[in-house]
């Protein structure tokens, strides 16, 4: 039986190598990363690594609200493609560097999430659900009657032609990507161990009970759905410059509204590492395949998945590998 | 945009003709969702299916729509309750229900749109009877026998449902088990095989839908999302067990999106019932007829 | 120390449509005192605490908590002030392990910030309500009188001043209900005060310095337990029983 200063003094030492470890991983692999790609010297390359990072966000994102807190957001897509038009608003009238942009991009989906939560989340989870679902729909017609931002016509979106520091616009998104990807890693596994995920996880479990126990429990739910909303829309910012043209089906993508929701599911919702491990499986898998299927037929087998790993595996690759280990004890 | 009678009458009559079709679209969500509790957010691409399977009946075979979907409401039927099933051990059982099951049905969603987009594409679909196309002109109010027919077999449907839900034994199990699970157990009722009952009826009305829908307008596989937020905001607005309430929601939706169509342009439609969702769910939760 | 009582409700009124769950209660807490609320099932006692602790909100009347009026504050709130409560059926969070569980109030009233601090308190906890050994499972491994520990020790981490423990020994063997009853006075002995609602009759006299009875939603007796039970009125509810 442990006593208590043994405990104690094991998690300050648990605290201690966490962060600046995992920094460590993160810095070395992306610059690893980074080289294996640029020896390949296809731009190509880099773009399909960057799809893949904004899976890696995205995913992460999500979980935050899905995983963490157990509401579920049908509509990523809405979050995303506000900081999508965010930054063609702002590349149509002042041309703010994109990273001025990112931030603006994050406050203005952060500021969609609040005002959604503080609307939605003080009834029933389900309502926020179909909430998000037509929140969506609702984005995209205003996005389709304004024509400023193209409307349905869209909007050409030219890259700057030199960029300090990279060779190539493609490189230099790609790191901007890898950067926004790790960024909101070590958001979610920071939320995940401190105070906020602790209450998160209680009111997911049991409302009534975490308020008992003296939890906040809307006050937490609007800080999760403004993180995690702000996250997304951090993600949609480099999109414009990314794809060259952004019109509403291309911002509100099916592709995104799915996987967004299905890597995590896939990979596991319980912990940070399950979106990653979703969202590069999943994503890899896509990257290749679109190149042979048709990118339908591609989405619904993501569908499909998804539908046949929540119900053999409803804690995802994590949790089931998880309860492997376990029934071996 | 001038104001004339003329333009705001016809809108109104236009309105009140949508719905009576949006009637149709959301009785099977109030059985199950405002009833039920089931989050089958799905249904609106059963929905699109059925005004496909009217779209490859009346091209292929040249049967009309609603004829083709009345015959397919059987399949569709055993289809539902076959879904339900499946849906009850894998997610209600469990006890997961909340996260995986609405995500089951979010799966369930997105798979039925791209598979229709596999198959009929991106290009609308339309199809053709005798009733798609005259019109009833009364004074300055024109009638198009297009819209007619769904508000009739909109409204019909949702009166034969009150009947079948009041008069039936079965019906009247839905009620109970929508009230109150547990007494039903107690005298010997199954609440799953009822609820397996009661989504199968929905499926099959929103294979219906469907026929109306196509007969309406021409489609296309993605309009689906369009009427995701359209029924739930009319289970809402009309208080989610009420049907009654369906109805007098339905033509609330209807009137508003027609007004808004012609006075500020059709393409603001879709956002209309997101924003009576969202009033109702802040000033009134338990909608009209609610309690 | 004040006489002002800790925890008053006064007129207090709950309604549910048509029905009248609660008729104007009035009632007093005071510090460190030890009551027995008693009643037949449906009676509204459950409906009361849930009043007092904020998951209702009733129609009319009011509850004050060490002199502030709480009748519109949120649970988190009343539980921040110092008033606990546990649940009749236990309500664990079920995804996180024991001492997580009694981390949360930990965190979230008490304030304890820093993770070591949280495990030792937490630990300091579990041998209190003797659930040390259990300290890394999960609640789903528990057993009935564990659960009921867990909840106790999660009102308890919440260092409250009253406890409303809402039938703690329900369904338990007449030793695991003497565990609990013993854990509740070593709490009183500190100083909490504390509500018990509770069927069990021997465990009512046993603990109560003064018994509250709650029929029909209306209060009918409340006073020295002797004295309540030999209440004509009170007899009568529980005749049938």
């Amino acid at each position: 039986m442990t006593s208590p200063s043994i405990t104690a003094s094991g998690a300050k030492a648990r605290a201690f190598l966490g962060f600046p470890l995992i920094l460590l991983i993160c810095v070395v692999s992306s610059a690893v990363l980074y080289f294996v790609l640029s020896q390949l010297d296809s731009s190509y390359a880099f773009l399909a690594a960057y799809t893949v990072l904004q899976f890696v966000a995205l995913a992460t994102a999500w979980n935050i609200l899905g995983g963490y807190a157990g509401y579920v957001n049908f509509g990523v897509a809405a979050f995303f493609a506000t900081g999508v038009y965010t930054s063609v608003i702002i590349y149509k009238t002042v041309q703010w560097p994109l990273l001025v942009t990112i931030p603006i991009a994050a406050a203005a989906a952060g500021l969609l999430g609040l005002g959604m939560g503080y609307l939605t989340l003080r009834l029933r989870g389900v309502f926020f659900s179909i909430a998000t679902l037509a929140l969506a729909v609702v984005l995209n017609t205003i996005v389709v009657n304004w024509s400023f931002v193209g409307g349905s016509r869209g909007v050409y979106v030219m890259r700057p032609q030199e960029i300090i520091l990279f060779s190539s616009y493609e490189r230099y998104l790609f790191v901007v990507m890898l950067v926004l990807a790790i960024g909101s890693v070590l958001i979610a596994r920071a939320i995940e161990n401190s105070w906020l995920g602790r209450g998160l996880a209680a009111l997911k479990d049991d409302e009534m009970a975490a308020e008992c126990a003296g939890v906040p429990s809307l006050r937490m739910k609007l800080i999760a759905t403004t993180i995690s909303g702000a996250l997304l829309g951090a993600a949609g910012a480099p999109f414009p410059f990314f794809v060259t043209y952004v019109d509403p089906p291309t911002a509100f993508s099916l592709s995104i509204a799915v996987n967004a929701i299905a890597m995590p599911l896939i990979g596991g919702t319980a912990t940070w590492l399950g979106p990653v491990i979703g969202a590069l499986l999943l994503g890899t898998f896509q990257q290749i395949a679109t190149v042979t299927i048709s990118s339908a037929l591609n989405l619904l087998i993501v569908g499909v998945v998804l539908v046949i790993f929540i119900t053999v595996a409803p804690n995802g690759i994590i949790g089931f590998v998880k309860d492997l280990r376990e029934k071996r004890r | 945009m001038t104001f004339s009678l003329d333009l705001f009458s016809n809108a109104i009559v236009s309105g009140i003709l949508l719905g009576g079709f949006y009637c149709a679209i959301a009785v099977g969500i109030t059985i199950v969702f405002g009833m039920l509790d089931i989050v089958n957010i799905a249904h609106p691409a059963f929905i699109m299916t059925g005004g496909f399977i009217a779209y490859f009946a009346n091209t292929q075979f040249g049967i009309d729509p609603l004829a083709a979907c009345a015959i397919a409401m059987i399949p569709a039927y055993y289809v539902g309750r076959l879904l339900y099933r499946f849906y009850n051990v894998a997610f209600e059982k469990r006890g997961e229900e909340s996260l995986q099951g609405l995500a089951f049905f979010f799966g369930l969603l997105f798979i039925i749109e791209v598979a229709l987009l596999l198959i009929f594409g991106v290009d609308y679909r339309f199809v053709e009877a005798p009733y798609i196309g005259p019109t009833i002109e009364i004074g300055f109010i024109s009638i198009p026998w297009r819209l007619l027919i769904p508000l009739v077999v909109g409204l019909g449907l949702v009166l034969v449902i009150i009947a079948f839900l009041s008069r039936t034994f079965i019906g009247k199990a839905i009620l109970a088990v929508s009230q109150d699970p547990l007494a039903l157990r107690l005298v010997g009722g199954s609440p799953v095989k009822v609820k397996e009952v009661a989504f199968g009826l929905s499926i099959a009305t929103a294979i219906l839908a469907g026929a109306l829908l196509i007969i309406i307008q021409p489609i296309e596989p993605s309009f689906g999302r369009d009427f995701i937020g359209r029924v739930f905001c009319i289970t809402v607005l009309g208080g989610m067990t009420s049907l009654p309430g369906t109805i007098v929601a339905s033509m609330i939706l209807g009137v508003s999106e027609s007004l808004t169509s012609t006075f500020l342009g059709p393409s603001w439609s879709p956002a209309i019932a997101f924003g009576l969702l969202l009033i109702t769910l802040a000033v009134r939760p338990v909608g009209i007829f609610g309690r | 120390m004040s006489n002002a009582p800790v925890l008053t409700s006064r007129g207090l009124t709950k309604r549910f449509g048509g029905f009248v769950a609660l008729k104007e209660i009035d009632f007093a807490l005071a510090s460190g005192e030890r009551v027995g609320l008693i009643g037949p099932n449906g009676s509204g006692k459950s409906t009361f605490v849930n009043c007092l602790t904020g998951a209702l909100q009733p129609e009319e009347g009011a509850v004050t908590f060490k002199g502030v009026d709480i009748t519109r504050m949120a649970a988190w709130q009343r539980a921040r002030l110092g008033l606990a409560r546990s649940f009749q059926i236990p309500r664990p969070f079920r995804g996180l392990t024991v001492r997580e569980n009694i981390e949360v109030p930990l965190a979230f009233v008490a304030g304890l910030s820093s993770q070591a601090e949280l495990e030792a308190k937490a630990e300091e906890t579990l041998e209190r309500v003797g659930l040390l050994a259990k300290s890394a499972s999960s609640p789903k491994n528990l057993s009935q009188v564990e659960l009921r520990k867990l909840e106790l020790g999660r009102a308890l981490a919440a260092q409250p001043e009253v406890l409303i423990a809402d039938e703690a020994m329900a369904g338990l063997s007449d030793s695991e209900v003497d565990e609990i009853l013993e854990l509740l006075m070593q709490l009183n002995s500190k100083g909490i005060g504390i509500i018990l609602i509770e069927h069990i009759m021997r465990a009512v006299m046993r603990f109560s310095q003064r018994v509250v009875v709650i029929v029909a939603g209306s209060k009918i007796a409340d006073g020295d337990p002797q004295d309540v039970m030999q209440h004509p009125e009170v007899v009568r509810a529980y005749l049938g029983q």
